[in-house]
């Protein structure tokens, strides 16, 4: 079975560079034959590469301990649900996954886009198969998951595995990095079509229309897979953190920065003709930070806790990452005449500056969080001494960075194009204003001194306040003319136009998780030694250690602490905190309890027992307002999924004629 | 043009303000990658400067009292003795014999305060990716 399935990655290899060779040359001679045949030549990728999938996870399934890779991250207890996700949980698997979603991806545009943009589409595949045949290099040649385990000349198995490393042994193993695999490989798919347009000289914005919806698609899944990410950290790894600016979280985080500057900075063009070299450097520097992270990820170039060991890769990523900016950086230059701007800024108060400065400040948290990442590697180059930065740099610049960004939110989608005047500014925002004014005075006066925090909150209100008058103010206009009721309004309101209302939503969702991380301003956390009887305090908790207990299974062994809880004197229940040594794996994890509520969350971890073993160490934590930030990211699922939706009317809008907000309208047979 | 002018200014004063942050951001938490031997030779330089020191922990040197956490960290023949009293649990992969980062200050006593502690396990078991060859002796066991 391994031959088959190194056969078919080398057959794949093989395929990949003829698709890209046939379909440059086919696109450039036109020649349409040599260009269908490219085409074909695609969907057999996709096919050889499932194939060789299909028999990777037949192995893990069937527990085939013949191969090396199977026998590092299975074994034969595990549940079946961790068998078949370990198709992900090591290097080489993980890198097969990655070419066999790029090579689906690619197989649905070409598929898709088959009988449209017959001058574009042979390079949109050319650059699709040239990622493709990087990924089948490494798959192929370099770290192939189906090496055998071997003595001397003799193939042998193992008896079992090592199993998945049991902190991955948790449900969202099996959906976080996929979500956020297919939101990484999908931006592929919108920077084809930048560079195939860019190449051909594509009159109009073909490539932008073309992959709007493809881009946020994949916007959403990279959206999914950092927050089950954070989910997952909060829940599993211990240490009461959703977000600690590893280095590999950033990895998974900077193409996002870049992909949400994109979406906005993407409606300059559509409707103002407007940023084109612009758009054309964000998608390709999503692109390029989308292999940027996988090399972060995969080559341990700087130390993480998801503790990747050092591998033979790297260079690989970093010719193929200096190839990809070289092409780009040159075809971009070559052909600036033809993203010429169609009109120019007229005011500092208008819609298209509010875009301006929102990319400019995603741009700079981008550019800071990757410097911040890459400090070690830049100091050790400079100076000779390796020196890092950690969480409090991150958070110093990024938090101002959101709060302006927050701002931005509430109040650019309601800024005129061209130029605001003040009688607008006030009509629109005075009363949310000062609301927010209020809230913080009134929260300054109830005693919270926190300064970000405070502003936060104001914002908070603010955004969600514009938000809510733009819903209400379109709903009421729709009951005049319809006599719906409000509700039943908004519902049409939104359909009419799902994109800006879905945004909103989206927006929406950014301020609810917002108000989630302001307040990890007020998190209270004790470390304390107990024995069972024992009580304590933890802000207005009532902690009394009920039992402690100790035991053993084949598996692993555990401590486990059972805490009561009571608030002013009427008992909350009880908390389980266990803490397991896992056996196989010589391993320790923490399976914490946490109490989830809207306010606040109150976590507690064992974290082991003292020296003596006679007193338990519990770590307890007060987290406030934290279940807002999931809350904020269903809405914005939510909202993200509205914006897929078509428009009940299609809607074209009509270039530089602009003004004001009252946009042109023309039907377009659907 | 007088409309770019504006944009420029602005753009000057956000871009100055991010920048400044990020310096302050730099001098406060930079952290100084040290080996223990050069930890040694640093002295009295050592003292006050944040730094970060990987090592091997000394097999059943961990003592947990309280809510400190005492260790020994080696790296060939030179040892440090390390105080852990952060605020985090210790990672799950912190054990004997694992690899571990102390990320904290030197003491005039000649300890390491340690903050925060990071650790990766050196388990036998785990074959380093893309170097098959311990699974493979593993096989020959």
């Amino acid at each position: 079975m391994e031959n088959l399935g190194s056969l078919a990655l080398l057959l794949a290899f093989c395929l990949g560079v003829y698709a890209f060779l046939g379909s440059v040359v086919g696109g450039w001679k036109r020649k349409p034959f040599l260009v269908l045949s490219a085409q074909r030549a695609v969907y057999g990728t996709w096919f050889l590469l499932t194939v060789a999938s299909a028999l990777l996870v037949q192995a893990l399934l069937t527990s085939d301990f013949r191969l090396g890779y199977v026998a590092a991250h299975s074994n034969r207890d595990m549940p079946t649900l961790y068998k078949f996700a370990a198709w992900w949980g090591g290097q080489e698997g993980s890198l097969l996954f990655w070419s066999w979603l790029l090579s689906s991806y690619s197989a649905v545009v070409v598929f898709t886009n088959r009988r449209k943009h017959r001058g574009m589409m042979p390079f949109v595949t050319a650059v699709l198969m040239a990622t493709q045949v990087f990924f089948l290099i490494l798959n192929a040649f370099v770290v192939s998951p189906f090496q055998v385990l071997a003595v001397g000349r003799e193939v042998t198995a193992v008896p079992d595995g090592n199993g998945l490393n049991p902190l991955l042994q948790y449900w969202a193993m099996a959906i976080h990095p996929p979500f956020l695999y297919l939101g990484y490989v999908g931006f592929v798919v919108p920077f084809a079509f930048a560079m195939g347009s860019l190449i051909t000289r594509q009159p109009g914005d073909a490539w932008i229309h073309t992959t709007r919806r493809w881009t946020i698609v994949t916007w959403m899944f990279q959206s999914i897979g950092i927050l089950l990410g954070a989910g997952w950290a909060y829940a599993v790894l211990g240490w009461g953190g959703y977000w600690g600016w590893d280095p590999v979280e950033n990895a998974s985080l900077l193409p996002w920065i870049t992909a949400t500057a994109f979406l906005h900075s993407v409606m300059m063009q559509e409707k103002k003709g407007m940023m084109k070299v612009w758009n054309m450097v964000l998608v390709s520097l999503t692109f390029w930070l989308c292999i940027f992270g996988t090399f972060l990820t995969r080559s341990g170039v700087v130390s993480s806790v998801h503790a990747f060991a050092q591998s033979p890769i790297g260079k690989y990523f970093v010719s193929f990452l200096a190839i990809v900016a070289a092409f780009t950086i040159y075809v971009i230059l070559d052909r600036l005449d033809y993203l010429k701007s169609e009109s120019r800024l007229e005011s500092v108060v208008s819609r298209e500056s509010s875009f301006l400065f929102n990319n400019l400040i995603l741009l700079a948290s981008c550019f800071a969080v990757l410097w911040g990442t890459l400090f070690p590697v830049i100091s050790e180059a400079v100076t000779g001494e390796k020196i890092s930065v950690d969480a409090p740099f991150f958070n110093r610049v990024n938090v101002p960075v959101g709060l302006f960004l927050l701002f931005l939110t509430g109040v650019a989608p309601l800024l005129a194009w061209r130029r605001t005047s003040v009688d607008g500014l006030r009509r629109n925002f005075l009363w949310p204003a000062a609301g927010a004014v209020a809230l913080m005075i009134g929260l300054a006066a109830a005693g919270v001194r926190h300064f970000y925090a405070l502003i936060c909150f104001g914002l908070c209100l603010f955004v969600a306040w514009t938000i809510a008058a733009e819903f209400i103010k379109g709903a009421r206009a729709i009951r005049a003319r319809s006599g719906q009721n409000l509700i039943a309004s908004m519902v049409e309101l939104t359909h009419r136009n799902t994109r800006r209302y879905g945004g909103y939503l989206v927006h929406m969702g950014i301020v609810l998780m917002f108000v989630g991380f302001a307040g990890s301003a007020f998190n209270k956390d004790r470390t304390i030694e107990v024995n069972i009887g024992d009580s304590f305090k933890l802000a207005s908790y009532e902690l009394t250690i009920k039992d402690l207990r100790e035991g053993d299974n084949p598996n692993y062994s555990w401590h486990h602490a059972v805490v009561g809880i009571s608030k002013g004197g009427s008992s909350l229940g009880v908390l389980e905190p266990e803490r397991r040594f896992y056996k196989s794996s010589r391993q320790g994890t923490s399976e914490v309890a946490i109490r989830r509520r809207l306010n606040e969350d109150l976590y507690l971890n064992f974290a082991g027992m003292n020296d003596s073993g006679s007193k338990a160490v519990i770590q307890a934590y007060v987290f406030p307002l934290v279940s807002w930030i999931w809350i904020g990211f269903w809405v914005l699922l939510f909202g993200t999924l509205v914006c897929l939706v078509p428009n009940k009317v299609r809607l074209q809008y009509a270039r530089t004629e602009v003004v004001g907000v009252s946009e042109t309208y023309a039907n377009v047979e659907n | 043009m007088k409309t770019y002018g504006k944009f420029v200014a602005l753009i000057v004063v956000i871009v100055g303000t991010l920048v400044w942050l990020a310096v302050g951001g730099i001098n406060q938490t930079k952290t100084y990658y040290k080996t223990i031997g050069e930890l040694r030779e640093m002295g009295n330089g050592a003292l006050g400067k944040r730094l970060r020191v990987a090592g091997d922990v000394e097999s059943g040197s961990i003592v947990r009292t309280g809510r400190e956490v005492a260790f020994t960290l080696h790296q060939e023949d030179v040892r440090l003795k390390v105080v852990y009293d952060g605020a985090e649990p210790l990672p799950d992969t912190f054990r004997d014999g694992a690899q571990a980062l102390a990320d904290g200050r030197m003491g005039t006593d000649g300890v390491f305060r340690a903050s925060k502690i990071q650790a990766k396990c050196a388990s036998k078991y785990e074959a380093k990716p893309g170097q098959k060859a311990p699974a493979a002796k593993q096989a020959g066991v």
